[in-house]
């Protein structure tokens, strides 16, 4: 991409020898190839620095927000320092935005994107993922006693839900005809639904639901099943073997410690879902 | 700014639409029924009742009117849980709308009331008419006179005030129009379609109300 774009204007630009073109075009390839050279190194790079530059959100709790102190805090500035202790170096953490947490990563301003992100064709073309660090997903939740595994068991039930979500749209087109869905206006209806016992069972983003469960210890939201399904994924920059294996590599060392198990508990106040 | 209108969207959602539209005009029904009968007690307990009757509706009826409707609506159905009460989001719609047509009706009311002349009230004594027929034949009948298109213009502002009710859950009018907005994204459709309807609601209930009031109130 920064390579062909140094060579066209040169390349088309009019009066040029062709000489003086291809010295420009070799100029140009040796340029990108340093830089490719620099990118396949970054995990060399960051352990030479002993530094990683983890981007995490700054506005997503419980992934990652400001703490009473001002600081950080949440499951993915967690995960970061995992990550720098498994390295063996520092994590620097930089607060981003939704919106330029890509960008973030894309200028080298930081290492990895550990940022609540969910993996698309559109992101794909950009930037690599690794395996799935945190479970992101929407389900049906209800209180202990109800029984539900599976949609069609709520037949004959009421549920809430935030009109318009992704959740509210998937259960409307899938559940049975005598359940009834009771829409609000937005999450906070809906939570507040639950937590008066006015339903009791709403479809809701298993973080939401961790808010709930922190904030209402009356009534806690179980898991009944999962509506649709969007992991977490590290973010970083294509072109790095070398630190994309290790990054997976302390995934899958932090999963099977119970590392991971400890951070959902913590964060998202549920165990990992099955499967994960 | 090439908007292309595709009302076309809104076809397949005629039966929510229809609903909405039906429960809208029920709990205008209801709550009109239920509100004056509120305001008419009020009114008359203020006036006519006992002395310690009167701060107790005075306090109901400027909480009522110096409170918004949303906050009363959410106080009734996500608030009154917490003390044992759950009201479904139909119910809780009904009973919001009675409690504020209610206090406003009792004002509106009161008003009629007291613009009936001491002299009439004293004609009706002399002829030894008991309480309750005074109220029934002299005082009511000419404050509802009096006030009848204040009152009209207040249910017409309370019907449409019951859009609020979208809000928890309950299905009118206003929630259809939600509902199809984030179904097919024809906000502007979809809004300008519904606020024709509640134009014409408010047209045909102001007809309505303008007939009964000449069969009421046949020399007016």
């Amino acid at each position: 991409m920064f390579a062909r774009r140094r060579i066209s204007p040169a390349a088309t630009r009019p009066g040029l020898g062709l000489g003086l073109g291809l010295t420009a075009a070799v100029i140009a390839a040796a340029v990108a190839l340093t830089a490719v050279t620099a990118r396949a190194d970054a995990l060399a790079g960051i352990t030479k620095a002993k530094v990683i530059k983890v981007a995490v959100p700054q506005d997503f709790a419980p992934f990652g927000s400001a703490g009473a102190d001002l600081k950080p805090q949440g499951y993915d500035i967690d995960m970061a320092n995992v990550i720098a202790r498994e390295l063996g170096v520092k994590a620097e953490i930089i607060a981003v935005t939704s919106a330029n947490r890509i960008p973030y990563l894309q200028t080298k301003k930081a290492d990895l994107v550990i940022s609540s992100l969910g993996k698309n064709a559109e992101r794909e073309k950009v930037i690599d993922f690794t395996v799935a660090y945190a479970p992101f997903f929407s389900g049906v939740y209800g209180t202990k006693a109800i029984e539900a595994a599976k949609v069609e068991d709520l037949a004959g039930k009421t549920i809430g839900a935030t009109r318009g979500s992704i959740e509210e749209q998937e259960l409307s087109k899938s559940v049975p005809t005598s359940t009834v869905v009771k829409r609000y206006e937005d999450n906070n209806a809906t939570i507040a639904a639950f937590v008066s016992g006015q339903v009791d069972l709403i479809a809701t983003g298993n973080t939401v639901a961790a808010a709930i469960a922190e904030k209402s210890t009356a009534r806690p939201p179980v898991l009944k099943f999962v509506v649709k399904d969007s992991p977490c994924y590290i973010g970083l920059n294509k072109d790095e073997p070398a630190l994309l294996a290790k990054v997976n590599e302390i995934i899958a060392k932090a999963k099977s410690s119970g590392e991971l198990e400890k951070l959902s508990q913590k964060w998202l106040k549920a165990s990992l879902p099955a499967g994960f | 700014m090439t908007y292309k209108l595709q009302f076309a969207e809104l076809l397949p959602y005629w039966d929510v639409l229809l609903h909405g539209l039906i429960f809208t005009i029920v709990l205008t029904i209801v709550s009109t029924i239920g509100g004056i009968a509120v305001g008419t007690a009020g009114a008359a307990a203020r006036t006519f009742g006992p002395k310690w009757l009167d701060p107790i509706v005075a306090a109901y009826v400027e909480i009522i009117r110096n409170t918004p409707f949303i906050v009363q609506l959410f106080f009734i159905f996500f608030g009154l849980p917490a003390a044992g009460v759950k009201l479904s989001e139909t119910a809780a719609a009904f009973l919001a709308m009675v409690v504020n047509l209610g206090a406003y009706s009792t004002e509106i009311i009161r008003a009629g009331i007291e613009a009936v002349p001491k002299g009439h009230l004293e004609a009706a004594e002399s002829l030894a008419m008991t309480r309750m027929q005074i109220l029934r034949h002299v005082v009511l009948k000419q404050a509802f006179q009096k006030i009848y298109p204040a009152l009209a213009s207040q249910i017409i502002i309370v019907m449409l005030g019951s859009a609020v009710v979208s809000q928890i859950s309950a299905e009118d009018l206003t929630y259809a129009a939600n509902y199809i907005q984030s179904r097919n994204f024809r906000a502007f459709e979809v809004y300008l379609v519904v606020a024709l309807l509640y134009l014409l609601l408010a047209i045909a209930a102001r007809a309505v109300l303008r007939g009964i009031g000449r069969v009421i109130f046949p020399k007016a």
